[in-house]
This record gives structure tokens, C-alpha cells and sequence, in this order.
């Protein structure tokens, strides 16, 4: 219960961001979707644990990591558009909150597909990155490279929609989703690729994921509330409010733990996002529309 | 309001639920304990997705229910088992702390207009935090193993409010909750903040420039709902004897009380408890379908178990996507869409 400003308390600061690169990552692919589509997974983290099982089953088979990596992102990335396309699309237009609790219908069928077919042990890779140590402070590399890679990943996807044809159109169509179909866009199949490329954000945090995390079947329960706070809080739908945001939030957790017991980082997490929305409704970042 | 008037059809109605109990043990006397069972869990549920959708059916779609639910069953169990206050005492003082959760969670939502998405994840938060702090005081709760009320002589206490032992009175106990709940929708339906509520749903602004303090009216019903399900987790720790973080409180109670309520019907009187029914008996069927068949044990082993919960989820995706009225709800509007056709046939044939 000690909480002093020394060397351990720095080391849960660096791991605090570390941990928000990935939190960033999780949280980004989640705006894009409900900034382009206007529609919240909330099954989103479920997603994430079908890539980090597949990434698992494919390393296991043979493959080397880096290919089953590839190939876990490749499959999220059809997981998200299948998802768009069997059960967002058919309520696109009825009242929003019932798009999000058909994802949370998802969310069930996914956990119990992953119990039933995986069981609910716990499973890991088994790969050992060892750690970085400076003085007495040590710091997982698998964490550090997630960091980075979930940076990588940002900026691929910062690129793709400031560089790219199809991209400058998802940005079109999330500033309006009502005109551009009128300019002779077609809204439906952009849908579709915003979808898959969401979908692929939450496979590459499932590569990232599976260096430091076990894996069982209700892993997104743990991570799940976590990255709709952070989309919250930052404004639904604002990239650069959630990169922030996730920074904010993940120090609480990294802190709180450190001092207290894991639970009570998160909980002062939640409780410092529920004070901040009732402060600003509309994120930190947001803009009321 | 001048009372309820009783059509004769509710008469028999209630009396057939209240006859219940009496069926199973004249006609199924061997496995009367397992039948009263399902029935006193399917209308202790049924009291609390009722209280849900008086908040749901108003376009109020709470995540945050888990939270209530957990803050009774724990407060009151807390109470008893470190302070030995009875839940006579207990489950007021936590009805009471729910309710006021409930308004502090809403009044600033309701004032700032936090609604639809934001207003589902922030209740999703509030889920989380309880959970979260009931895991933490595990020195209290037992953590996420759960914990037991004490056990008050040989089980059956008026006065420490235990009753598991004797299914029959459980049953009732149940029943009179359960029957508290649909008196309490059917004051709401025929109040004029119905109305008020109705109007604020559909057009927040046009509500308020007729005069709605639409802000009032959401906290009262919020208040009403969360005590309501405060109570049901109350006394669903009382009739259980263990309470969970998993199984009382957290984000999977949440997600369920809401689908259960959708699935039965949110605008109609019965559908939660119809919800109820479908999901209990569809839990029950399949987990003795699983446990009588070897190859479908053969093939998962005890994580057959989870097939319930993957066929629960299919049917949810399925109710949203082409029965957002629910069961009750799709039922009701065929029977009277059939009754004006026949009767403009009548019509058309004299």
C-alpha cells in the first residue's frame, strides 16, 4: 500500500505507457467503425480474442510467428467484415442501440463458440522475449514491441486514410454519411472495407496481445469495458481523443495497481471516466453535434 | 388512480401461477424440488427484467443494471453477515443505496443528455465499477469466489429473512415479487409520466417545450427501476444462500437482463416474464439434452455447457435483427392484426 515516487513507481509509469500503446490500437479500430459506420461492437474485444485463438492454433501448427500473425489479422479482418455484413447491415437503420445489442448478442456467441471449441483453459504461446533492464527497472520486451508495433500500426492507418483513394472516401463519408452517397459512392462497400480494416486493427492487437496475455474465453470481458471507456472518453469517434485518452486511463491502471490492488487501479479508472463525462458529455475531445 | 380494476381473466390468470406449485407436487411429486426451482428462479428474474424495462421501454437502454442487482444482494448480505443487521433492516438501507446510485448516475446524464451509445457504455461503466470494487473488498465478499449470507439457525428464519430449505414458501415469496413488479408496470402504463416518458423518448426538445421536466421524469423512473432490481437481487441472494460477483452483479448480468427482456417483449406487460420463461427453459432443456446425450459430452466435455449460451446468442442476433418486439410483443400484434382481419371479413360478409 506504499506509494512512494521511486524507482518502482517510475517502472509502473513506463508500463503504464506501454500499456496505452495498446489500448490506443484497440481503441482506434473501434472509432473508425463508429465514426464511419455510427454503429458500437460491442463485441469488439471478443474479436480480438478469435485472433489471438487463431494466431495461438496457427503457431502451434507450424507456422512461424510472424505468418500467424498475418494470418490472424487476415482472419479478424474477415471476422469484422462478415460481422458488417450478417448483422450490422440489416439494422442499419433501425434505432442505434439496437445495432449495439446485436453485437452484444455477438459477444455471447462468440464466448461460448471459443468455450466450446477451445474449453476455458488457459492458453499461451509460450514464446519468452525476456526483458529490458535498466538500474533496477525491467520492462518485458514483448511489451515494448507491442508498443511499437501498435504506434506502426497507427500510422499505417493514419497514411491509408490521408494517402489513399479509397481512404480520403471512408473520411468523406464518416463527415457525412447522407450526401456521399450521392456523389455516386458507393456507401455500402466502403462499410464493408472500413469493417475489415477495423477488424484488422483488433487481429494485428491480437498478435500484439498474445506475446503478454494468456488466453481463455473471456478474456474480452477483461478488455472490453476497458476500450469503450477509452473511446468514451476521448469522444466516440475521435482518433486522436482515444490515443489520448487511452494514455489517461492507462496510467490510473499502471498507478493504481502499483500502489493498490490491481482491481482498485481499475476501478478509480471508472470512476474517473464516469466524473469526467458527466463534466464534458461529449469526451474530452469531442464536439457536440 | 382508483385502483386496478380486475378483469376476470386476471383473476384466473394469478390464481393458475398461484396453483402452480400445487400441480408440480400432485403430478410430478418425485422432482417437485427441481421443478419449484426453475419456477421460483423464472419469476424472480421475471421481477427483474420487468423492472429493467420500465426503464428500456422508454428508449433508456441501461448496461447498468448488474450494478443495482449486485448492490442488493450484497449490501443486504453484507450487512447481516458483519453487523448482523436483519434484511428487514438490510434490504431497504440497499434498496435505498441502489436507488441513490441510480440517480447519481442518471441526474447528470439526463441533464447533459448522455443518451443512446453514451449512455449505454457509461451504465457499462457503472456495471464494471461495482464489480470491481465487490472483487477488491475481498476481505468482505470473498472476491470473485463469491460469498454466503450466514446461516440463521436451521435455515427457514423469519426473522433473518432465510427461506431456501422450503421451496413451497420460496415459490410464493417469489410470486408476491413477482406480482409487485406487474402491479408496478401497470401503475407506470396507466400514469401520465408514461405519457411525459413516451413523448420524451421520441423528441427530447418537443417534450420540454410542452412543458415535461424530461430530466424529473427520467430520474424518477430510474429510481423505480433501480430499486426494483435492488430488491430482486435482494432477495435472489436470500433464496440462493451464495452471491457472486459473476452471478449477481457485472457486465454478463447486465447483457443478460436486457436480451431476456428484448427477447420477451419490452412493451408489454408479460414480456420480461415471457423473456423469463424462454430463457430459463432454454437454459434448463439444453443443459438435460446435453447431460443425457454421451456423444454431444463426448464431443465437448463440460464445455458442452456453453451451448446454451451460444444458441441464447444466435436467437439474440436473430430477435433484434427481425423481432425487436420480442416474443409476447410479435405474438400480440399477429393475434390482433388476425382479430381485425376476421372481423373485417364479418363485416364485409354481412
Amino acid at each position: 500500500m506504499d506509494c512512494q515516487l521511486d524507482i518502482f513507481f517510475l517502472e509502473a509509469v513506463v508500463n503504464g505507457l506501454l500499456l496505452a500503446g495498446l489500448l490506443a490500437l484497440l481503441a482506434l479500430g473501434l472509432n473508425l467503425i463508429f465514426g464511419v459506420i455510427d454503429v458500437v461492437w460491442i463485441c469488439y474485444a471478443e474479436l480480438v480474442m478469435v485472433g489471438m485463438y487463431g494466431i495461438n492454433y496457427a503457431y502451434k501448427g507450424g507456422m512461424p510467428f510472424l505468418v500467424a500473425a498475418l494470418f490472424g489479422i487476415v482472419l479478424v479482418a474477415i471476422a469484422g467484415a462478415l460481422l458488417h455484413f450478417l448483422v450490422i447491415r440489416p439494422v442499419l437503420e433501425t434505432p442505434p442501440i439496437n445495432q449495439l445489442l446485436v453485437t452484444g448478442g455477438v459477444l455471447f456467441l462468440l464466448q461460448a463458440a471459443a468455450t466450446m471449441a477451445f474449453g476455458i483453459e488457459f492458453k499461451n504461446l509460450g514464446i519468452r522475449l525476456g526483458s529490458l533492464n535498466i538500474i533496477d527497472m525491467s520492462f518485458s520486451w514483448s511489451r515494448i514491441l507491442a508498443f511499437l508495433f501498435a504506434l506502426a500500426g497507427m500510422l499505417a492507418l493514419w497514411l491509408f486514410l490521408s494517402r489513399t483513394f479509397i481512404g480520403t472516401a471512408i473520411r468523406a463519408i464518416s463527415q457525412d454519411r447522407q450526401i456521399m452517397p450521392l456523389m455516386g459512392v458507393d456507401s455500402r462497400k466502403l462499410y464493408l472495407v472500413t469493417s475489415a480494416i477495423g477488424g484488422g486493427l483488433a487481429g494485428l492487437a491480437a498478435a500484439l496481445m498474445v506475446l503478454q496475455y494468456d488466453i481463455y474465453p473471456q478474456i474480452g470481458l477483461q478488455f472490453g469495458p476497458l476500450i469503450f471507456m477509452i473511446c468514451v472518453l476521448g469522444g466516440l469517434g475521435n482518433m486522436i481523443g482515444g490515443f489520448v485518452a487511452a494514455f489517461i486511463i492507462s496510467q490510473f491502471i499502471a498507478v493504481g495497481s502499483s500502489c493498490f490492488h490491481t482491481e482498485w487501479g481499475y476501478a478509480v479508472a471508472f470512476l474517473f471516466f464516469m466524473v469526467a463525462i458527466f463534466i464534458r458529455p461529449q469526451g474530452l475531445f469531442g464536439s457536440r453535434t | 388512480m382508483t385502483g386496478l380494476r380486475l378483469k376476470p381473466a386476471t383473476i384466473i390468470g394469478l390464481l393458475a401461477v398461484a396453483a402452480l406449485p400445487l400441480v408440480v407436487r400432485y403430478f410430478l411429486p418425485a422432482s417437485e424440488k427441481y421443478y419449484l426451482h426453475l419456477l421460483i428462479q423464472i419469476l424472480l428474474w421475471s421481477f427483474i427484467y420487468t423492472g429493467w424495462s420500465l426503464m428500456g421501454r422508454f428508449g433508456l437502454t441501461s448496461l447498468g443494471h448488474g450494478a443495482f442487482t449486485g448492490i442488493g444482494a450484497y449490501a443486504t448480505v453484507m450487512l447481516w453477515n458483519f453487523a448482523g443487521i436483519t434484511p428487514w433492516i438490510g434490504i431497504p438501507v440497499a434498496v435505498a443505496l441502489a436507488t441513490v446510485v441510480g440517480v447519481l448516475v442518471g441526474y447528470p446524464c439526463f441533464r447533459f443528455r448522455i443518451a443512446g451509445h453514451y449512455f449505454a457504455l457509461l451504465t457499462l461503466a457503472l456495471t464494471e465499477f461495482v464489480r470491481l470494487c465487490i472483487v477488491g473488498l475481498r476481505d468482505f465478499t470473498g472476491g470473485s469466489l463469491g460469498t454466503q449470507p450466514r446461516r440463521y439457525g436451521d435455515g427457514i428464519s423469519l426473522y433473518a429473512l432465510q427461506f431456501e430449505p422450503d421451496r413451497m414458501l420460496a415459490y410464493y415469496i417469489a410470486f408476491g415479487l413477482w406480482v409487485l413488479g406487474l402491479y408496478v408496470w401497470l401503475r407506470v402504463d396507466g400514469s401520465m409520466d408514461r405519457y411525459a416518458l413516451d413523448a420524451a423518448s421520441q423528441d427530447e426538445d418537443a417534450a420540454a417545450s410542452v412543458g415535461i421536466n424530461v430530466t424529473r421524469e427520467r430520474l424518477k423512473i430510474t429510481a423505480l427501476s433501480s430499486a426494483m432490481c435492488a430488491l430482486g437481487g435482494a432477495i435472489f441472494a436470500q433464496y440462493q444462500m451464495y452471491i457472486g460477483p459473476d452471478t449477481i452483479a457485472g457486465l454478463g448480468l447486465s447483457l443478460n437482463i436486457v436480451f431476456a427482456a428484448i427477447a420477451g417483449g419490452i412493451w408489454v406487460l408479460l414480456g420480461p416474464t415471457v423473456g423469463a420463461v424462454f430463457t430459463q427453459v432454454l437454459a434448463e432443456t439444453l443443459r438435460v439434452v446435453i447431460q443425457g446425450s454421451a456423444t454431444l459430452k463426448g464431443m465437448f466435455g463440460s464445455s458442452a455447457l456453453a451451448l446454451d449460451q451460444l444458441i441464447y446468442g444466435l436467437l439474440l442476433v436473430l430477435f433484434i435483427i427481425y423481432m425487436p418486439n420480442g416474443i409476447l410483443g410479435t405474438t400480440m400484434a399477429w393475434w390482433r392484426r388476425r382479430a381485425a382481419a376476421r372481423a373485417a371479413t364479418g363485416r364485409a360478409g354481412n
